[in-house]
């Protein structure tokens, strides 16, 4: 049944070369954890990735329940975790998994370091690394005030003071994220909301492409 | 067991365990996100607690529409909610207990709230109409009965509970 669907596509669009692409390729000796343990290092790269969809899934689920909103915001949190079936499962794999995906992303990072993997001609793809690991410590630090509780708060409260001390355009930075230069409220946790669902995530995948497209395009880097 | 001995290649068996091992982790993942998700299918219904709205005494046989309010508890948003119904004595000194949801599409329906059709229960969003007795008239758009409300009298007091469609009384 399955095959005579994929046949059935396959003949009027020819998708078969689209994915023998992507899931032909050799997995280089040096790399594989069957011939030398030590290559276990390899899969830093690949655990972020799978962190991340986690994250994503686990994220688009919880939206069902939260709501962005000062009076709200914590009612809601408490409501999923309380009320809601597995609702501390689907909030643990989010609040564990954004630790984890910060883990597994320096482990990745030490890796390309150590191994000098980072040299030409792979120099562009650690920029990019380089912009995802930025792009993650924002989507957790803007969603560590979601749940809207005191810890998030005094959070936001001290990251927003240390963003005003940049010089220069210091008070203009925490203006912008926080929505008013003086209250951290309603504004910053709409912004911040919308920032980690909507801004941060499309940079993030973005990005994600590119960093696989130039993986594929160079190879994996040779042995040490 | 068939004579001749199945043989199963190497490429075959790892892309079965893969499979298999991959299915199992994504089903570990999916699972509590799709519980969280369809939790609010699964919940059973609160049974409505009866509230006391009307003297028995000021209710006549002819249909009169009581407001009364319930605490309603929306998920972790509490609030008051006005509910309505058509009330009134039949013929035989029984109360009947309307809800002014339309069985079409769920607009409001008001008794004598035509001009044209005078005891009739009207509704403006499609002309849907019902009989006194809240059973829908032929040939406009609903197509069951009025639902009513569950109802109970205690000391000249009239107590409603919740609305049900009229197989179910």
């Amino acid at each position: 049944m399955l095959q005579k669907i994929y046949d059935w596509i396959d003949e009027r669009v020819d998708i078969t070369p689209l994915w023998r692409d992507i899931a032909d390729h050799e997995v280089p000796e040096h790399v594989n954890p069957a011939h030398h343990f030590s290559a276990f290092v390899y899969c830093f790269g690949g655990l972020t990735f799978f962190v991340t969809v986690i994250q994503v899934l686990s994220g688009m689920f919880l939206t069902m329940y939260y709501v962005p909103d000062i009076e709200n915001a914590w009612k809601s949190v408490y409501y999923l975790q309380t009320e809601v079936a597995h609702g501390q499962i689907v909030r643990g794999m989010h609040h564990w998994g954004a630790s984890v995906v910060i883990v597994m992303l320096f482990l990745h990072t030490l890796r390309v370091f150590f191994q000098g993997a980072y040299k030409k001609p792979r120099e562009l793809n650690w920029m990019v690394g380089v912009l995802i690991f930025f792009v993650m410590l924002g989507l957790g630090l803007t969603g560590y005030l979601l749940p809207w509780d005191n810890k998030a708060y005094f959070a936001t409260q001290v990251t927003l003071e240390i963003a005003e001390g940049v010089p220069f355009i210091g008070e203009a930075t925490k203006t912008l994220l926080a929505g008013d230069p003086e209250i951290v409220g309603a504004q910053t946790l709409t912004r911040f909301f919308a920032i980690h669902v909507f801004f941060l995530p499309a940079a993030l995948f973005g990005l994600m492409a590119a960093h696989f497209i130039m993986i594929r395009k160079q190879g994996i880097s040779g042995p040490l | 067991m068939s004579e001749k001995r199945k043989q199963v290649s190497r490429r075959q068996f790892l892309n079965y365990t893969l499979t298999g091992v991959g299915g199992f982790m994504g089903a570990a993942m999916l699972a509590p996100m799709v519980r969280f998700a369809i939790d609010p299918a699964l919940q059973t219904s609160a049974q409505g607690d009866f509230k006391a709205v009307a003297q028995v005494d000021e209710i006549t046989t002819e249909p009169q529409r009581i407001d009364w309010t319930i605490d309603q508890v929306d998920a972790w948003y509490e609030s008051e909610v006005t509910k309505s119904a058509w009330v009134y004595k039949t013929e035989d000194g029984d109360i009947l207990a309307l809800s002014p949801v339309c069985k079409h599409l769920g607009c409001v329906v008001t008794w004598q709230g035509s001009e044209e059709y005078q005891d009739q229960f009207f509704c403006p969003c499609h002309d849907g109409r019902y009989y006194k007795d809240g059973v829908n008239v032929p040939n406009t758009p609903p197509a069951a009965a009025l639902d009513v409300f569950q109802h109970k009298v205690e000391d000249g007091t009239l107590y409603l509970g919740k609305a049900v469609p009229r197989e179910e009384l």
